[in-house]
């Protein structure tokens, strides 16, 4: 408890904001079928009924509860983004680790075919591949996770190649060290808090391209409810004045801002900058 | 001028700086005063931490970014700086006061040529005309003996050596004809050969400008050339204060005479087998892979077991190379390492268990050396359960003991690499060296990082060592006062190849190898007359000088 | 010198040529996994195995795929990528038509984000932990923080909604004229430039922040210089390298973002055409788009490594 309350403390207002943020939106998606007042499928109104009225934030353009699938949508939205990111991260980390221990040939044969793929935009790239595919949910993950393991990858090479030219690591090597136990021991340990940090960032990232996909079409499946795709199917209250597709959308920024004020404060903290004078 | 008589022209008194550290506001700067007379030069010598730098910068009303003057006084001819405007304090920068940094190539804006940089002080502050400036610049380049004076100022930073930059950068500071310039540590990052010409570069100029000086170093033989008065200072504190020759002749604190000391002799181990010969490097030649000049040329190095060599040399000059090629690290493209007459294989990867075993290495940073989130027992510990198999309580024995070798407390083994101190450190490398039980180990300049009272107490406990290891140590350095204390032989290296070896007494007695001979001549002494004396000799080519090395 | 400066360009062009070269396989792999039932979904599930088969000719699938790969290369070197399924024109000429939306898309809002983007940079670094600095970044963190129709459809509830002033649609045509256009254009570009101005602004902020803490700025501070003159003259020229990165950079971001944007106010651009094209199965006009996205991405790149070499002062004056 103490250990929290020194984290806690070393949070500024901004920072302190975005933790509020993740957590009531983490606390939303985990107690959904709770929280939620309907299912995420049923119907129970009219077609987009008004804000604050009956139903708190209205109902979508088939008539669900907007407030049911906004909470339903942070479970599954947020799901599938972390678990795509944490995808990312042990595929792109562990090549990365090992081209940047192994060096050499396998080093360059990895980097020049990462080099060729992330010339492709991503969202360019997951548009193809999911729609080659399919939007299974598994299918979904693997290849957000894929697409997005190629810029951890470069990352991780680059936080490992850092670690790399310390002298402990060659003092490690000089012992006689193997790989295993320089990756493991060596790297791995330091590399954890500016991966952290990234991790953050790169939900984000992951977050808004899922967001973008399921907004062209190509996200979760119906009924599931989806932030993305409740604003696609919402887009066209628009033009009558109904505010309803922005409601979505202004949960996938909200949360966004949150991590990005959350990890603001982190990496400034990890870089060891200062910028008072 | 017309200058008011009978004030000082600094007078600083009971300045109290605090820094922010980690959150807390500190004292780093206890209540210091100093008066400074027109044309003097004052010396502020201390180690790491004394506040040298902090307490010198305050002259120009700066203090760096995370700290604060709390109170007391600085009068500059008279007139208050403390709690002046940022817009009054700077019509004294860089104008009455100037300042000379510690690194000059990162102190030089690289988007700027010399000139450009030089004349920005005297325009900018109304002194002079462009045209002014330029002549001017000119004129001090000149004084400060750099090459080329009329052109150089149209070269970017990057297109001229170290100790150019650094000549220019003093060049810049007299510029505007400060009434007193602020050397912090200016030659410092420089080779000894280098660093003595800028020092008598330096020396010239500011005598012939008569401008008074506040020179910051943690040499003391480097100040007593340049000082008239000195201050030794230590934790924000004032140690000991008056004037050069005097305190050089009879130091009155324990800790001015420690200063003092650093430099002695140890005498070499006697009574050796000569012919034990345990290290032999072979006609080496060595380059980095994907380039094509040869760091290392056919050079030959013995190491007998249980002596110390001390290879010797400056940037550039191959040492560290050398130590490469031994461990492994950089297979050489000629030649052979023989460990007792076995040739090692030349690439690391390939060499088996026992031989890395026997040589082992201690690096220069200490700090970058230990994994950070390893504990010291596990550091230690891994060479005994990697090379000896120990495990266990044995283990934490064996542990135990290496501590007590390296004379730090047993708790220290739960310790991180975090909670030691720079000498603490070092201390634990050389034990995890031990703890391999090798032969021989390599010590890469293990210390040039560390302040000299530590430095010496790291060398001290090496030697004890090799008494009761009866290790041998090959012993990488830059520092000639290190060498000196320490080394039963020396190897002089220079451009990649070796100048001689031999035993420590026939390498620093006459006849000398002229680039040792300029090395040796090269080392400040503490004596003030040293660095006139040596530059009258180098004029009249008693001794020799980088150049005359050069054309040779 | 110039030797050196001619050596970097065409290093990078040499890089750039292989990289595309191997995307164009990875985006043919692509479409290869896309092809499989094509002819199906164009004739319907219904359709005669015989009259499927004779598709399936006509699109060459029957031939192996690194035959296919060889004929669409030199088709497409030449400037022909063949006929879209969905309507049967040239790919070419349609890639071309929106190609020309997309880039004056593009264009207009860097006319109006690069400029803003890097004044607001330098006005938060100048003025760093003061009021303006911290709205200024609050502002951009939302910003960046959102995804781009949340943006637009904001302001298309205000402005075109709302008070009528602008078209929800932006249903541009090369009748119209310049203010015409612009005016048809004004949200998806306002949309764009507030996303671009954000990330650059942010960006600069960061690169001039970590100059000014190097050595030579100290220098300058006690040299009594005025902090405007230290901004302009020491801080500025070794800047322009990492801004200029900036700039291409953002301008690759642009590339992406105008995905999304075309999407929604059905603009008629490449962005929207790849969305179509991907929904309609529609392999030839996914190929050649997709390779048009990634040639620009690659082109972008290079140029900003360019170009923030020749900006940077070691090496334009080589010793």
């Amino acid at each position: 408890m103490t250990y929290l309350s020194a984290i806690w403390d070393d949070l500024n207002l901004s920072a302190r904001i975005g933790l509020g943020i993740v957590l009531f939106f983490t606390t939303c998606g985990i107690f959904a079928p709770w929280l939620a007042p309907y299912s995420e499928s049923q119907i129970v109104g009219d077609v987009w009924e008004p804000l604050f009225g009956e139903f708190f934030f209205g109902t979508d353009q088939i008539g669900r509860d907007l407030l049911s699938r906004l909470i339903f949508g942070a479970r599954n939205t947020m799901a599938l983004a972390i678990v795509s990111t944490a995808v990312s991260f042990t595929a792109g980390a562990v090549l990365g680790f090992i081209a940047a221990t192994m060096s050499g040939r396998v080093d360059q044969v990895l980097s020049r075919i990462v080099d060729v793929c992330i010339s492709i935009p991503t969202l360019i790239a997951s548009l193809i591949v999911l729609s080659a595919v399919g939007t299974a949910t598994q299918t979904l993950i693997l290849v957000i996770g894929i697409i997005y393991a190629l810029p951890v990858f470069r990352i991780a090479r680059a936080v490992a190649m850092d670690i790399e030219v310390m002298d402990y690591v060659e003092a490690a090597r000089l012992r006689g060290e193997g790989l295993w136990w320089l990756m493991r021991k060596e790297i791995l340990p330091n590399a954890l808090t500016p991966l952290a940090a990234e991790f953050g960032v790169r939900f984000c990232f992951v977050f808004l391209l899922i967001a973008s996909l399921s907004f062209l079409g190509l996200g979760l499946q119906p009924p599931l409810a989806d932030w993305g795709a409740m604003v696609r199917g919402n887009a066209d209250g628009i033009a009558w004045g109904f505010l309803h597709p922005i409601m979505p959308a202004a949960c996938i920024a909200l949360l966004t801002i949150g991590i990005n004020l959350l990890i603001d404060r982190w990496v400034h903290k990890a870089s060891g900058l200062r910028d008072d004078q | 001028m017309s200058k008011k008589v009978g004030k000082k022209l600094l007078e600083i008194n009971d300045l109290l700086i605090e820094a922010d550290i980690e959150g807390e506001w500190k004292p780093i700067i206890n209540s210091l005063s100093m008066t400074l007379e027109r044309g003097e030069i004052i010396g502020l010598i201390g180690e790491s931490g004394a506040g040298k730098s902090t307490f010198g910068l305050t002259a120009l009303g700066y203090t760096k970014p995370g700290c604060r003057i709390v109170s007391g006084s600085i009068k500059l001819d008279g007139v208050e700086l403390v709690g002046k405007s940022d817009a009054e304090l700077r019509k004294i920068r860089g104008n009455r006061v100037a300042y000379v940094a510690q690194s000059a190539a990162a102190s030089f804006n690289p988007a700027h040529t010399l000139a450009e940089q030089f004349t920005e002080s005297p325009v900018q502050h109304g002194k002079m005309k462009m045209s002014e400036a330029r002549k001017r610049s000119v004129e001090m380049f000149r004084l400060l003996d750099m090459p080329d004076p009329e052109n150089i100022g149209e070269r970017y930073p990057h297109q001229v050596s170290g100790g150019q930059l650094q000549r220019a950068m003093t060049a810049m500071a007299l510029g505007s004809d400060p009434d007193i310039i602020i050397f912090d540590e200016p030659t410092t990052a420089l080779d000894v050969t280098t660093q003595i010409e800028v020092l008598g570069a330096i020396k010239e100029a500011v005598k012939a400008r008569n401008v008074a000086a506040i020179y910051i170093s943690h040499d003391l033989a480097v100040v007593a050339q340049m000082a008239d008065r000195m201050m030794v200072l230590r934790y924000g504190d004032l140690i000991e204060e008056g004037n050069a020759r005097e305190m050089l002749a009879n130091p009155k604190q324990e800790y001015t005479q420690k200063l003092l000391n650093v430099r002695s002799q140890r005498v070499g181990r006697t009574g050796l087998d000569e012919e034990d010969i345990q290290l032999n490097v072979e006609n080496i030649t060595a380059r980095y892979p994907g380039t094509n000049i040869d760091v290392l040329t056919n050079v030959n190095v013995n190491v007998v077991k249980g002596k110390t060599v001390a290879v010797v040399g400056e940037s550039g000059s191959g040492k560290s190379t050398l130590a490469r090629v031994i461990t492994g690290l950089l297979p050489p493209s000629q030649g052979s390492v023989k460990f007792h007459g076995r040739e090692l294989t030349p690439a690391l990867k390939t060499r088996p268990k026992k031989d890395l075993q026997s040589i082992q290495m201690i690096y220069q940073m200490a700090d970058v050396a230990m994994n950070p989130r390893q504990k010291i027992k596990d550091i230690i510990g891994r060479p005994l359960e990697f090379y000896l198999g120990i495990t266990g309580k044995q283990h934490d024995d064996r542990v135990l003991d290496l501590l007590r070798k390296i004379e730090l407390p047993e708790d220290y083994a739960e310790r991180y690499p975090l909670q030691l101190s720079g000498g603490e450190k070092q201390r634990v490398c050389i034990a995890r060296a031990l703890a391999a039980e090798p032969e021989l180990i390599i010590c890469d300049e293990v210390t040039s990082a560390l302040d000299q009272l530590v430095a010496e107490g790291i060398l001290d406990l090496l030697l004890n060592l090799q008494k009761e290891l009866d290790v041998s140590y090959l012993f990488i350095t830059h520092d000639l006062a290190t060498v000196k204390a320490i080394a039963d032989e020396i190897v002089v290296m220079y451009q990649g190849g070796v100048v001689e070896q031999g035993a420590k007494a026939d390498i620093l007695a006459p006849p000398y190898a002229p680039y040792t001979e300029l090395l040796l001549s090269s080392v400040p002494e503490m004596d003030p007359d040293w660095l006139d004396n040596l530059v009258e000799k180098r004029q009249r080519g008693e001794l020799p000088t980088s150049e005359s090395l050069g054309q040779s | 010198m110039k030797n050196i400066l001619i050596d970097i360009v065409l290093q990078r062009l040499v890089i750039g040529i292989f990289i595309l070269f191997g995307v164009s396989i990875l985006i043919t792999l692509g479409v290869e996994a896309l092809a499989g039932d094509v002819c199906s979904a164009i004739l319907g599930q219904a359709a005669e195995p015989a009259t499927v088969a004779a598709c399936q000719a006509k699109l060459g699938l029957n031939d192996p795929m690194h035959v296919r790969y060889g004929n669409w290369l030199v088709n497409a070197i030449q400037g022909d990528f063949g006929t879209s399924l969905a309507n049967n024109r040239e790919v070419s000429e349609q890639i071309g038509k929106r190609l020309g939306n997309t880039l004056y898309l593009a264009l207009t809002t860097a006319m109006f984000a690069v400029p803003i983007g890097i004044l607001l940079g330098v006005i938060a670094a100048l003025y760093r932990n003061s009021a303006i600095d911290h709205i200024i970044s609050t502002t951009t963190l939302t910003t960046i923080s959102s995804p781009e129709f949340f943006l637009a459809y904001i302001l298309m509830a205000i402005f075109a909604v709302k008070l009528g002033w602008l078209p929800a649609i932006s249903n541009v045509s090369p009748s119209m004229g310049f203010l015409e256009r612009l005016q048809a254009s004004a949200l998806p570009v306002a949309t764009l430039a507030l996303i671009t101005v954000a990330h650059m602004m942010r960006m600069t902020r960061a690169s001039i922040v970590s100059l000014l803490a190097s050595p030579y700025i100290e220098m300058a501070k006690l040299k009594g210089l005025t902090p405007g003159r230290i901004i302009i003259k020491h801080a500025l020229p070794n800047a322009w390298s990492p801004i200029i990165q900036v700039v291409v950079l953002n301008l690759a971001y642009m590339v992406v973002g105008v995905v999304v944007i075309e999407v929604v106010f059905v603009y008629p651009g490449l962005g929207a055409l790849i969305v179509d094209a991907v929904l309609n199965r529609d392999l030839p006009v996914i190929q050649a788009t997709a390779m048009v996205f990634a040639a620009a991405y690659v082109l972008l790149f290079i140029l900003a490594d360019m170009l923030s070499m020749l900006a940077n002062p070691r090496l334009r004056h080589r010793r």
